[in-house]
């Protein structure tokens, strides 16, 4: 057997296990190819998602990029589970619509996922459990004997453990990776187990590496160079989640202090920071229900250290009374909320956009609040400093809202500079001189926390009635009115400090292709496809949902229609719920919706369809319907 | 320091904290009220205690009692309906130097607020929680309230109210608060001795006060009120001087001699009935997580931290 560690004269051995279905190459020469998708079917205890994760952490030390995309079933063990994994040289916009390699361990791995497959793409399946339909040429049928090659090469009583390792051995090999870093990456995620889980990893890495060598030899790719150095900020890249990056993002923007209570998607986000605080001197409380969390962590916030709360959609709703407390009282804070699919308990591991309207309008009262959202898993790093800024500047909550898909998506981005980014909070107990006022009319509100002495002797409440500004209780209509004024003004004057969002493509023409949140790289994809087609198109990107930022009106204006892009319902009136607020903000009637509400992040094709059904152009629908010929397709 | 603090004179030695500097708002409850009188022992505890004045935080939640924070000129204030512990969970843990003082009625304690009870006092958080019972919903103006005894005529059981009431000392003592005492709007002396206890408690103090709503709820407590024929007991505390009387003293370190108590008839007895000073406290756990963790960590900065974090994620 060829163990790449043990290299032997490729060629030189022959096929131990199996037959091959692909007759042998004479020369291994890798073919270039840009990027693939790979799809990973199984159950989820065959952690198959250590495969992708390995793959993303291997991208991240090469210069390859790379997007994954997974399902967990809401079982905590069994049933089927995939990862999607697409790699490739440059920039990654999109998981990819469909595979180009599907590895199947089951028949239901099988029979479920080989419609996601190109034409000409390589169906890998274990020829120990699956049996592909007969006569069915419009793939690549590569089978191999997964599960009793792993236990052959184990052995021991560790029966079919390492199925997973194997075949990233036989990834490896057919896309010629680096196996040193490989080898590496598995040393340092089995290390500190027993020394036999890395030497049974690394004998089921070297036999699933070996099978291609000894039997399909002709399956052999590369991917295309790069000079990293002319695209990168010369920093090392850095590989995780969006729900990590939120958590290291408020990490960097000072965060000290949080509360919250478990639900998906959003419970990695205070597990990471439970963990992480005490670190830098700081705590995070997990607390009885959702309300106690938000409670706590405004009372946090109370004491001067910006806190940070979160949940998912149902758990936000519960928070919706509190919230209001802290716009009254103008308390700074961070909510995060990890959109799935609802309402109610809905689609829980699923992905969907459908509490912007609960986001920005949830909450009794007039309650104006900002609310972000990140384009991908870098920017739930960067958004989440940005949060921090805002909340301390105009003391208010800030609403961060991801989704399911950006929360268990594993990218890889270039390391942040995190001198440069670094906030180190201390709370501002100063003296608050004689004039001081928790609530002045003609200022933005900064609170004297609990712990600073007011000099006048004067000491300010805080509270959700309506106030005064010394924060005591008024039932004047004029007040009513000031401090309403008040509380909108500042996030208007946000609203108006905002940077232009993210433009790309035609500045004016035919369509523009709106998306917010997850949806971006998508989009960007699909605006690029569609002015292949000869639209002129652009695509605009929009991160400060609310308040957005000035100028869209003319933007809009250029272009014969308006596509919003939302993981929503188009509802009672036929619009998404971000579409619906455009139209009402701009009264503009081009703005068209395009919704979808399968649980599942947009194919780019779903978006190109979507928007050829709002403008009319024969090139754009011609292209439509034609599956794309996979890379890996033999000439 | 803020722009406005630099352009001031130093501040003056702190003044003695006394009632003419505590006093804010004038009260808005209704003449005759039971809370005036706790509020009159709040001024003389805080004068006793004499803790520097920006040191002190009241908060309170939603009803005729919450307006409390209002009347006392401290940091504090008010918070949504029944979720003022663990509001107020964040400011004992945000500052832990804080002397933090939560107000409520009934409804806001034992209705709404139950569960965040229930989980503050077992984790045993620092701060003073006082319970003002008038056993009605006297700000919405006569619903039946979570201690309203069977039989009591209110807008929402006007033929009797026959939903079990809740017993606050069993309550207090199962969800595991380290003080438990119960006291009288009628016995100011007695009131502030007992919130005076609870504020030097190191842990989660709880004081019921029987707090008569003269509007909703008249005579309510009466049968308590040795002037209007009632019967005012007073627990006797064990002294542990080896007297034969003393035997028959009740021990507030005895967990289930305090549940006995909980379970005498109404009226039943005033004075403290349950003190664990043993039990850490939830601000002293998480101060020694995270001082065993920044041991851990060699004291590096947060930057130094993050970079550790990235440098493993590359």
């Amino acid at each position: 057997m060829v163990s790449p560690n043990t290299p032997e004269t490729p060629g030189g051995a022959s096929s131990a296990s199996g037959q091959s279905s692909v007759a042998l190459a004479k020369v291994d020469v890798p073919r270039s190819i840009h990027d693939v998708v790979i799809r990973l079917a199984g159950n989820s205890q065959d952690g198959i998602q250590s495969i992708g994760g390995f793959l993303a952490r291997l991208a991240g030390r090469s210069d390859q990029d790379i997007m994954t995309y997974m399902t967990i079933p809401s079982t905590i063990s069994g049933g089927p589970s995939i990862f999607q994994v697409r790699m490739g040289t440059g920039e990654i916009l999109s998981a990819g619509d469909r595979a180009d390699m599907l590895v199947a361990f089951y028949q239901h791995s099988y029979d479920a996922h080989i419609s996601s497959l190109r034409p000409g793409g390589v169906l890998v399946y274990d020829s120990d459990h699956v049996k592909p339909a007969e006569g069915d040429n419009r793939f690549t049928h590569v089978a191999v004997p997964i599960t009793t090659g792993t236990v052959e090469a184990v052995g021991g009583t560790s029966k079919d453990k390492g199925k997973n390792i194997y075949v990233l051995g036989l990834i490896a090999r057919v896309f010629d990776l680096d196996v040193a870093k490989l080898s590496a990456l598995i040393k340092e995620r089995f290390g500190g187990k027993d020394e036999s889980i890395v030497r049974n990893s690394m004998l089921a890495f070297d036999a699933g590496y070996a099978w291609p060598q000894n039997n399909l030899r002709d399956l052999f790719y590369r991917f295309e160079a790069i000079d990293r150095a002319t695209i990168t900020s010369g920093r090392p890249q850095v590989t995780m989640d969006g729900n990590m990056a939120i958590a290291y993002g408020l990490l960097a923007g000072g965060v000290r202090h949080g509360a919250g209570y478990p639900i998906t998607p959003w419970s990695s986000i205070m597990e990471t920071l439970r963990v992480e605080l005490p670190k830098y001197g700081g705590l995070f409380v997990q607390c009885e229900d959702e309300i106690a969390a938000i409670s706590t962590a405004i009372g946090f916030s109370y004491t001067g250290h910006l806190a940070i709360t979160g949940s998912a959609g149902p758990g936000l709703s519960l928070k919706m009374e509190a919230l209001g407390w802290a716009t009254m009282a103008e308390m700074p804070l961070i909510v995060v909320n990890v959109q799935r699919g609802g309402p109610s308990t809905g689609m829980p591991t699923n992905v969907e956009q459908s509490d912007l309207m609960q986001a920005i309008y949830g909450s009794h009262g007039d309650t104006p609040r900002v609310v972000l959202t990140p384009k991908n898993v870098e920017d739930c790093f960067y958004i989440a400093i940005e949060a921090t800024r805002i909340a301390r500047e105009y003391s208010t909550p800030v609403l961060i809202l991801t989704d399911m898909a950006l929360a268990s998506r594993i990218e890889v981005f270039d390391e942040p500079d995190l001198p440069k980014l670094m906030v180190e909070p201390k709370a501002d107990l100063s003296d608050r001189g004689t004039d001081y006022k928790p609530y002045p009319l003609d200022r933005i509100t900064h609170h004297a926390p609990a712990g600073s002495k007011i000099l006048s002797g004067k000491y300010p409440t805080v509270t959700g009635l309506e106030h005064d500004e010394m924060g005591h209780p008024t039932g004047s209509p004029k007040l009513h009115m000031q401090m309403t004024a008040k509380r909108r003004e500042k996030i208007k004057a946000l609203g108006a400090s905002l940077p232009a969002p993210e433009h790309t493509g035609d500045t004016a023409g035919e369509v523009l292709l709106v998306t917010w949140g997850s949806n971006w790289g998508p989009g960007r994809e699909a605006i690029g496809r569609i002015r292949a087609a000869g639209v002129k198109g652009g695509h605009l990107h929009i991160r400060h949902i609310h308040p957005l930022p000035s100028g869209l009106e003319e933007i809009f204006k250029r272009y014969h229609k308006i596509v919003v892009a939302e993981l929503n319902d188009e509802g009672l009136y036929g619009f998404g719920q971000f579409a619906m607020m455009l139209r009402a903000r701009y009264a503009n009637p081009a703005i068209e919706s395009v919704c979808k509400t399968d649980g599942l992040t947009f194919k780019v094709s779903e978006l190109v369809a979507g928007v050829a059904r709002h403008i009319e152009s024969k090139e754009l629908e011609a292209t439509l319907g034609t599956a794309r010929q996979s890379a890996l397709a033999k000439a | 320091m803020s722009a406005t603090a630099l352009a001031t004179p130093p501040a003056p030695a702190s003044v003695p904290l006394t009632k003419k500097v505590l006093v804010a708002d004038h009260p808005t409850w209704c003449p005759g009220c039971g809370d005036f009188a706790v509020l009159a022992s709040f001024y003389r505890v805080l004068e006793k205690l004499q803790y520097p004045h920006e040191k002190i935080v009241t908060f309170a939640g939603i009803g005729c009692s919450s307006r409390f924070p209002y009347f006392v000129n401290t940091h504090g204030g008010h918070f949504i309906h029944g979720r003022s512990l663990p509001f107020a969970a964040g400011i004992s843990l945000g500052g832990d130097d804080l002397h933090v003082f939560v107000f409520g009625g009934d409804g806001d304690g034992f209705s709404i607020g139950g569960n965040h009870l229930v989980h503050t006092a077992r984790k045993n958080v620092n701060l003073t929680y006082v319970i003002m019972d008038n056993s009605v919903y006297g700000l919405t103006k006569k619903q039946t309230s979570p201690t309203s005894p069977i039989g009591f005529k209110s807008k929402t059981d006007p033929w009797g109210a026959f939903d079990q009431p809740i017993n606050p000392m069993r309550t207090l003592l199962n969800s595991g608060a380290t003080f438990v005492a119960r006291s009288h709007a009628t016995q100011v002396n007695h009131m502030t001795e007992m919130m005076l206890r609870a504020a030097r408690h190191d842990g989660f103090s709880v004081v019921e006060i029987l707090s008569e709503c003269v509007e909703f709820y008249e005579g309510a407590f009466d049968s308590s009120i040795p002037r209007k024929g009632g019967k005012w007991t007073l627990i006797e505390e064990k002294k542990n001087d080896g007297t034969p009387e003393d035997a028959n003293r009740h021990d507030v370190t005895d967990e289930v001699a305090a549940f006995q108590l909980s379970q005498q008839a109404w009226p039943g007895s005033f004075g403290v009935f349950y003190e664990n000073k043993t039990r850490l406290t939830k601000n002293a756990l998480e101060a020694d997580l995270i001082k065993k963790t920044r041991e851990k960590t060699k004291h590096a900065t947060d930057l130094q931290v993050l970079q550790n974090t990235f440098a493993r994620l590359r």
